[in-house]
C-alpha cells in the first residue's frame, strides 16, 4: 500500500471525493455536538446575573497524537496493518479521538465491513464479541448528525474499541455488519427503529420495539417527547420537553 | 381474567417459502368462556390466505384436530399474555407436528421509551429511569448509570459508596437469580420451586428495604456515591439474612437439583455452545455455562470488585440444566462477597466532597414517612441565602458534565450491561443508550429452541431469563 504510512486523521484526497472533503473540512473534521445557546448554563466567567446569555459552538473531538500512550499505540499499529493486509485503504479511519481512556475511531461507512472484519478475525486484534450497536443523533441543524456507534470487545485480550460513522440524515444508509457480527441483528432493527438508520445489506430491517406501521423515528432530537400538563396544587407543570432547558 | 387475544395475520420475523397454507393458532390465555360467557374480543375462526385461523382457549383443541389430520404444520402465535412466556413476550412459532421449525420471538410490548425520556431529565434523574429498565437488577442499572456518569465527570466515588454499590448489587443478584429459579420452577410446572423462589426472594426484598428505603426502582445509586449512609443496626440484619439464606438454599438441591423430573425437563435441552455464544453477543450465566469464564467483576473490574474472593462458576454442558444449577452456585458466591463487604465497611463519606455534585442534605425519616433535614432547612432558611440558591440550581438545573461519550459495563445477572453515555456538556444527557443483556441474550432464542420439542421452547425461555423491561427499555 503506498499510503501505509498516513496517519489516521490525515485525510487522504485519493479516498475522498473532494466535495466530501470540503464537507468534512467545512464542520470541522467529526462533529459530536450541538451548538448551544440559551440563557442559563453560564461558566467560568464570573457573570451569575443569568444575563450573559450562552453561546457555546458544537464540540468537535480532537484528534488523538501518536504516541496515545497505552495499548492503543500497538492497537492502532495492528489495526493499520491488517487493513494494509486485507486491502483496507488507511483512509478508512477518519479520525481517532482518545477520551477518557477510551479509543474512538471515526469510520467511513464504505470501509465498514472490511474493518469489522479485519477488527474479528485478524490473529493480533481478536475483537470477537460486538458489544453493542446504538444510534445518536446530534441534532436537527448539525451536519451529519446521525452517528451509528459500535462497541467492539476483545475477550482474548480484553480490549475495547469504539467505531462511529457519521452520516447525514438525508443519506441515512449504513452497511449492516450482521455478516460479520450475528448479535448486531437486533441492534441495528432497534437503531433503524429508532433512528431511521437504513442499514444496508440486513436480513430483515424491520421495526423491533415499535409498531410495524409506526411514522417517525422516536429517539431522533426533532421527534417529540409526548406528554400532557400537570396539575399540582393548583400549579401548572408542563411536559418535560417544554420545561425550561438550562443547558 | 385476560382477554387479550392475537390472531390473524401472523409475522414471522422471516419470510414464508412453502406455499402451502398452514393452520395458525391463537393460543395465549386461559379463559374459559364457560363462567364468563363468549369472549366479546376473540377471533372467530376464518379463512385467510396463511391458512384457516382458530382460536383455542384451553379445552377445545380437540374441535381443530378433525381438521388437522392432512396437515401436520401448523404456526402457533403464543403470548405476548401467556403465562409461561416470561413477561410480554410473544413468541411466533412454526410447528411440524410437535417439533419447532421456526421460532421467532416479538418484543416491544414494553417500550415505554425510558432512552429518550433521560435527555429530558438532569443526569441525576436519569437513575430513576434506568433503574426501571431491568426491574429484577435495579441496583446493576444504576451503577452502570453512574459509573457511566462518573467516568464522564472524572471523579470516583468513596470508597465506603463502592462497598454499599458491590453489597447492594450482590444482593440484588441473589434476589435475580432467585427470580429466574422461581419463574423458570413455574413455568415448567414446578409450582413449590417458584414458592420457595419468591420466599426467598422477599427476604432479598425486606433487606433491600431497610436498606435503601425501597423494595425496588431503588433510585439509591446516584452519581458521585450512594444517596444515603446505611441505616443502623444494618450489620445485624444483613448477618441475619445470610443465616436465613445459608439455611434454605440446601433446600433448592433438595427439591430440584437432584429431582428426575427436573433434570429431565432440562439436561440436553436449549443447547447452545461458546462458538453460538459468541456469535450471538450472548453473555451472563449463558455463556458461562459454555464454558469461557468471562465475567466482568473478574476480567474488568469495577468498584474495587478485585478485592473480594469469590469464584466465577462454569461448566461445560451448555444446556438448561447446567444454567440452572450455575444460577444456584453464583447465589452461594454473592453471598460470600456480601459477607466480606460487612467486613470492609469501614466510616466514611457515601458521596463525593464536591458540592458542585453531591446533593446538599443528608435527608432523615420524618414522622411524616418524608425524607427531611431540619439542619439543612434552618440553614438554608435563615442562614445562608447562597445556600438556598445553590440548593435551588442543582436540584432543578443539574450539574453540567463535560463534553464527550463513555461505554461502560457492569456484571448484571443476566450478562453484560452496558451503558453508552454522550454528553453535549450541558445539565442533561444527549443520549444514553443501555446494552441491555435481556435484549440480545433473546436473540439466541431461535438457536436454542429450533429442531426441539415445542415444550423445550419454555426451558429455553426460562434459562435465557430475558427481563422484558430491560429488553424493550
Amino acid at each position: 500500500m503506498a499510503d501505509q504510512d498516513l496517519e489516521p486523521g490525515q485525510h487522504s484526497s485519493a479516498a475522498m471525493t473532494s466535495v466530501e472533503q470540503d464537507e468534512h473540512e467545512a464542520h470541522g473534521g467529526v462533529v459530536a455536538g450541538r451548538a448551544r445557546q440559551g440563557m442559563f448554563g453560564v461558566r467560568g466567567w464570573g457573570d451569575t446575573s443569568g444575563y450573559g446569555g450562552l453561546t457555546l459552538p458544537a464540540y468537535v473531538p480532537a484528534p488523538a497524537q501518536r504516541p496515545y500512550g497505552g495499548w492503543f499505540d500497538e492497537l492502532t499499529d495492528e489495526l493499520l496493518a491488517a487493513m494494509a493486509e486485507r486491502g483496507v485503504p488507511t483512509a478508512a479511519i477518519q479520525q481517532v479521538t482518545l477520551d477518557r481512556g477510551e479509543i474512538t475511531y471515526y469510520v467511513r461507512r464504505e470501509h465498514l465491513v472490511a474493518l469489522c472484519r479485519a477488527l474479528r478475525d485478524d490473529p493480533a486484534l481478536r475483537f470477537e464479541l460486538c458489544s453493542s450497536v446504538s444510534g445518536v443523533d446530534y441534532g436537527a441543524e448539525v451536519a451529519q448528525r446521525l452517528h451509528a456507534v459500535y462497541h467492539l470487545t476483545s475477550m482474548t485480550y480484553r480490549r475495547r474499541i469504539r467505531l462511529e460513522v457519521a452520516v447525514n440524515v438525508d443519506d441515512a444508509h449504513v452497511p449492516s455488519v450482521v455478516e460479520v457480527y450475528p448479535t448486531a441483528d437486533w441492534h441495528e432493527r432497534e437503531t433503524w427503529d429508532m433512528y431511521g438508520i437504513v442499514f444496508d445489506g440486513h436480513p430483515a430491517l424491520t421495526r423491533i420495539l415499535m409498531p410495524d406501521d409506526w411514522d417517525g423515528h422516536p429517539q431522533r432530537k426533532d421527534y417529540p417527547l409526548g406528554g400532557i400538563p400537570v396539575e399540582y396544587k393548583g400549579a401548572e407543570i408542563p411536559p418535560p420537553d417544554q420545561r425550561r432547558v438550562y443547558s | 381474567m385476560t382477554t387479550r387475544q392475537h390472531t390473524g395475520q401472523q409475522h414471522t420475523g422471516q419470510q414464508h417459502s412453502e406455499t402451502e397454507p398452514a393452520h395458525t393458532i391463537a393460543s395465549g390465555t386461559t379463559d374459559t368462556a364457560s363462567d364468563t360467557g363468549p369472549d366479546p374480543y376473540a377471533a372467530t375462526a376464518r379463512e385467510t390466505t396463511e391458512g384457516r385461523v382458530y382460536t383455542v382457549t384451553g379445552g377445545d383443541w380437540d374441535s381443530l384436530i378433525e381438521d388437522w389430520r392432512h396437515d401436520e404444520r401448523i404456526v402457533v402465535n403464543m403470548g405476548p399474555q401467556h403465562p409461561s412466556t416470561h413477561g410480554v413476550l410473544r413468541l411466533v412459532l412454526e410447528l411440524e407436528g410437535e417439533v419447532v421449525t421456526q421460532a421467532r420471538s416479538v418484543i416491544g410490548y414494553l417500550h415505554t421509551g425510558i432512552e429518550k425520556n433521560c435527555e429530558y431529565r438532569t443526569w441525576t434523574q436519569g437513575v430513576t429511569f434506568v433503574t426501571r429498565a431491568d426491574y429484577l437488577s435495579p441496583l446493576f442499572n444504576e451503577a452502570a448509570y453512574c459509573l457511566a456518569t462518573e467516568k464522564l465527570l472524572g471523579i470516583t466515588a468513596p470508597r465506603r459508596a463502592q462497598v454499599i454499590r458491590v453489597l447492594l448489587m450482590e444482593l440484588n443478584r441473589v434476589g435475580s437469580h432467585l427470580v429466574a429459579i422461581a419463574t423458570g420452577g413455574m413455568e415448567l410446572g414446578a409450582l413449590t420451586g417458584m414458592t420457595a423462589g419468591f420466599r426467598e426472594r422477599e427476604e432479598v426484598l425486606h433487606l433491600l428495604e431497610f436498606l435503601t428505603g425501597l423494595r425496588m426502582n431503588h433510585a439509591f445509586i446516584r452519581p458521585g456515591g450512594v444517596a444515603q449512609d446505611l441505616p443502623e443496626g444494618y450489620d445485624t440484619k444483613i448477618r441475619d439474612f445470610l443465616k436465613v439464606m445459608d439455611s434454605r438454599l440446601p433446600d433448592y438441591d433438595k427439591l430440584l437439583t437432584g429431582q428426575p423430573i427436573w433434570k429431565q425437563r432440562l439436561q440436553q435441552v436449549g443447547y447452545l455452545p461458546l462458538d453460538g455464544c459468541l456469535q450471538l453477543g450472548v453473555t451472563g450465566p449463558i455463556l458461562r455455562c459454555a464454558g469461557l469464564e468471562w465475567d466482568l467483576r473478574k476480567v474488568e473490574p469495577y468498584c474495587g470488585y478485585e478485592e473480594y474472593e469469590f469464584e466465577v462458576p462454569t461448566s461445560t454442558d451448555a444446556d438448561c440444566y447446567a444454567r440452572y444449577v450455575l444460577r444456584v452456585e453464583e447465589i452461594h458466591q454473592s453471598l460470600k462477597i456480601v459477607a466480606q463487604c460487612l467486613d470492609k465497611l469501614e466510616p466514611g463519606p457515601v458521596m463525593v466532597a464536591d458540592p458542585k455534585i453531591a446533593w446538599p442534605a443528608q435527608l432523615s425519616l420524618g414522622s411524616d414517612g418524608m425524607g427531611n433535614s431540619l439542619e439543612h432547612v434552618r440553614k438554608i432558611m435563615g442562614q445562608s441565602m447562597e445556600a438556598l440558591i445553590h440548593h435551588f440550581k442543582l436540584v432543578t438545573e443539574g450539574f453540567a458534565v463535560p463534553p464527550g461519550q463513555v461505554y461502560s459495563v457492569v456484571e448484571s445477572p443476566r450478562g453484560e450491561l452496558g451503558y453508552h453515555l454522550v454528553s453535549d456538556g450541558g445539565t442533561r444527557p444527549l443520549r444514553v443508550h443501555v446494552r441491555d443483556p435481556s435484549f440480545v441474550n433473546l436473540q439466541s432464542l431461535p438457536a436454542m429452541s429450533e429442531g426441539g420439542l415445542i415444550a423445550d421452547v419454555i426451558a429455553a425461555v426460562a434459562s435465557i431469563d430475558p427481563v422484558m423491561g430491560g429488553v424493550d427499555r
